[in-house]
């Protein structure tokens, strides 16, 4: 088993800890009750973002803290919040362009492709092509670049052009899925008959059967192969 | 240790058993069991089943009712705050309708009671979607298709709930199901479509049509991440605070809700809240590890909720089973007991023994499938890991097999993410299993709308029960979330137009501490839990100044 100790320093300061733990679960091995910076501990969320760098070395790095094993030498700190700007809109009133972005997140437009908000990824999307694509008013694109962000903000506090991308990004998606994409034509169908209460006797007929009969019904279901 | 490809030697011996079988497997199942089959694996392997798991409450409105131990230490407990400390007369916040609880069922509760006129309030332990709907992977249910009826997912439900669910939830389960996803694509949530936009489905354990959408395996993150953007553009109608979780409610002196206290985690306050009705979203109860099992929840799922309705006089239901996911993390460490989706077996992998043999059908619905994990290891076929944990291989490469080289990236990406971290490939090699704790199938009673029997007390999501009887389904959570999520933002705000509660009183909260002291319950006993303990006893030893009130610094 890995049992070797390592040395991390959270905030600065230096912990002793079981070198097979997360950074999370290193921050409780150390004595820390976690208030901010824990979410879903699977990595999902964006909850547990970490910048660290290792010791004699200046480069910053930044990491999810629940998915991330630490390492001796590891300088660590968790970022409590993120102050993004959002903005505010009607999603039943934009239009899926370029210019919608132009309005509601300028900022977009100043992207120096200079990568590094790819580089603070910890999902590895290549958060700068997602940018570019929205300043092409490639809005397809850029929802599906950005399909994988969990918004743990680590690209918006990185980038020197003050780019909030993992709000260009929700955005991109919601216009693509609203306006875009092709809509799921049997989901109105169904809807539609439901709404003039088609299903109904056959839902109610099920609900007043007794358990016996209930359970042949399930025993005789047919399965979609 | 010697390592290659993110394992271990001994285990590479048995991949290669795996892989050896790999082609011969293909096309060839395990039947799936029969109805009589089910139980009886059930009772001899399922956890629920393990004698001690639950014991009869001693106190409160479901008295002498079968409860889990782990629930019955949290509603067998003293509030947090001592009544004749707290000014009521102070009103910090004031709203029509509180919601308690940030996730996929208080925030779609929180859009539709602002839509329908309410002025609404969420207040949530975490962030605004800090919950189990954000990490849910694999789908959510609904009959939308031509070979496909709201009759047929009912079966499903109840059959897979073992006949006991209470049939209106059902009903209203499977009938709103398609305008739940309709809502969704009109909120701008993106599906995984053809084409032509018919929605791509699949089976999941217990289904006996293909009716799981999906969103790669970000399913719940998406749906999540939509519904936050839409309350966060409501800045008017829905006011949001963070890290304040409610710990008790406040009932008038006739016992309608009008409120709740909030903990400022940060500042250490109690505040209060004055509303028209509460609705209770907290989630689920993971994070009690219910017999040691790791669990795939988040952080927060702590049971708040039900400690809550419960002291209110909100009765349980079904709080005597518990859902263990057949398919967590086994392996490596750093992930044991996180979700595998179950979408992974829809999409064509399968558990295999350490000799790399077939042993149970990949679908069977989740309560049995689990069993059927447990039994094989039981029986000396799991494989062991450096820390002594045995698991089951899930033989994910037959994915690529079936749908194509690289598909698993594409339609699995943050499963093939989260391997690779660890250096483990699995569109190459089997992924390690097994059981973990996933899912509250019991809770709080409700009716279809979602109301309880506390007069504007509604509850939604995983602190409610009955609609999926003993065990669920997947892909019928989200689904749960969202249907009872949106009914009961609707009862509430038509509740809260022809209703002014008196002035607000912890009455009920006296009451139940005079209940605990005629039992020989501990007086140190503390909830709700709030935060996991996951302080080391060492550093508590150390801590010489520090108090802990139940598990919270």
């Amino acid at each position: 088993m890995d049992e070797e100790m390592v040395r991390i320093y959270i905030m600065g300061k230096e912990y002793k800890v079981p070198g097979n733990l997360t950074i999370l679960t290193a921050l409780e091995y150390a004595g820390y009750q976690i208030i901010r910076g824990a979410g879903c501990r699977e990595g999902f969320c964006g909850a547990c973002a970490t910048v660290y760098r290792m010791k004699d070395d200046y480069k910053l790095k930044a990491d999810l803290a629940c998915q991330t094993k630490v390492e001796d030498g590891m300088y660590l700190a968790q970022l409590p919040f993120v102050p993004a700007q959002k903005s505010i809109y009607d999603i039943n009133k934009l239009k899926p362009e370029v210019g919608t972005f132009q309005e509601l997140y300028p900022e977009n437009f100043k992207c120096v492709s200079c990568n590094t908000c790819t580089k603070a990824c910890p999902q590895d999307i290549e958060v700068m092509d997602y940018v570019q694509a929205i300043v092409r008013g490639d809005i397809k694109k850029a929802a599906n670049i950005s399909f994988d962000c969990i918004m743990c903000g680590l690209c918006a506090l990185r980038c020197p052009a003050e780019i909030v991308q993992y709000n260009v990004g929700i955005l991109a998606r919601r216009l693509y899925g609203k306006y875009l994409a092709p809509r799921a034509k049997h989901t109105r169908k169904r809807i539609e008959e439901l709404e003039k209460g088609m299903w109904e006797d056959e839902v109610n007929k099920l609900m007043k059967l007794s358990k016996k009969a209930l359970k042949e019904k399930y025993k005789s279901r047919d399965k979609e192969a | 240790m010697a390592m290659k490809g993110g394992y271990t030697d001994k285990m590479w011996d048995s991949i290669k058993k795996v892989e050896a079988t790999r082609k011969s497997r293909l096309g060839k199942q395990q039947p799936s069991m029969s109805l009589e089959e089910g139980e009886k694996l059930l009772k001899k392997y399922h956890p629920d089943y393990k004698k001690g798991n639950t014991r009869e409450i001693k106190i409160g409105p479901s008295k002498g009712d079968p409860v889990v131990q782990e629930v019955a230490n949290l509603l067998e407990a003293y509030p947090r705050i001592d009544p004749e400390k707290i000014d009521l007369s102070r009103v910090d916040y004031k709203t029509d309708v509180l919601v308690i609880g940030g996730g996929g069922a208080g925030t779609s509760a929180a859009l539709l009671a602002c839509e329908n006129g309410a002025h609404v309030t969420i207040a949530t332990k975490l962030r605004l979607g800090d919950a189990n709907t954000m990490m849910a992977q694999g789908g959510i249910q609904a009959a939308d298709k031509e070979n496909d009826s709201p009759a047929i997912h009912y079966l499903d439900v109840i059959g897979g709930g073992h006949f006991g669910n209470k049939p209106e939830l059902v009903k209203a389960l499977v009938m709103d199901a398609p305008r739940i996803i309709g809502w969704l694509e009109d909120l701008g949530m993106m599906f995984d479509k053809e084409e032509d936009g018919t929605m791509i489905t699949r089976h999941g354990g217990g289904t006996s049509r293909k009716r799981m959408h999906s969103a790669r395996d970000y399913t719940g993150g998406e749906i999540m991440k939509t519904l936050k953007d839409e309350a966060l553009n409501n800045p008017k109608g829905i006011e949001i605070i963070e890290f304040s979780p409610a710990v008790e409610l406040l009932l008038d002196k006739d016992g309608k809700t009008c409120g709740a206290i909030l903990f400022n985690l940060e500042t250490e306050e109690y505040l209060t809240v004055q509303s028209k009705a509460v609705i209770i979203t907290t989630g689920g109860f993971g994070r009690l590890h219910i017999q040691k099992f790791p669990t795939t929840n988040h952080y927060g799922a702590t049971a708040d909720g039900l400690v809550l309705g419960y002291r209110a006089g909100a009765k349980l239901a079904f709080m005597d089973t518990v859902q263990y996911h057949p398919t967590g993390a086994a392996y490596p460490e750093q992930i044991v007991g996180q979700l595998v989706t179950e979408k992974i077996r829809s999409a064509g992998a399968e558990p295999v023994n350490v000799h790399g043999e077939q042993f149970v059908y990949p679908l069977e619905p989740r309560d049995i499938e689990a069993a059927a994990l447990i039994r094989e290891v039981e029986r000396g076929n799991g494989m062991e890991t450096p820390t002594g944990m045995k698991g089951i291989w899930l033989d994910a490469p037959l994915i690529e097999m079936k749908e194509g080289k690289g598909s698993i990236e594409k339609n699995f990406p943050a499963m093939f993410r989260q391997n690779m971290r660890f250096d483990i490939n699995m569109a190459k090699t089997p992924i390690l299993i097994y059981p973990t704790l996933h899912y509250q199938n019991g809770g709080l009673e409700i009716s279809s709308d979602c109301s309880t029997s506390v007069p504007g007390l509604y509850v939604a999501g995983e602190t409610s029960g009955g609609v999926h009887g003993r065990n669920r389904l997947m892909g019928n959570s989200l689904l749960d979330v969202l249907v009872f999520g949106q009914r009961a933002g609707k009862a509430a705000s038509k509740y809260v137009k022809g209703v002014s509660p008196g002035k607000p009183t912890l009455k009920h909260v006296r009451k139940y501490i005079k209940d605990l002291e005629k039992t020989d319950i501990p007086k140190d006993r503390i909830a709700p839990m709030v935060l996991p303990d996951y302080t080391r006893g060492e550093t508590k030893k150390r801590q010489l100044t520090s108090h802990y009130l139940g598990t919270l610094r």
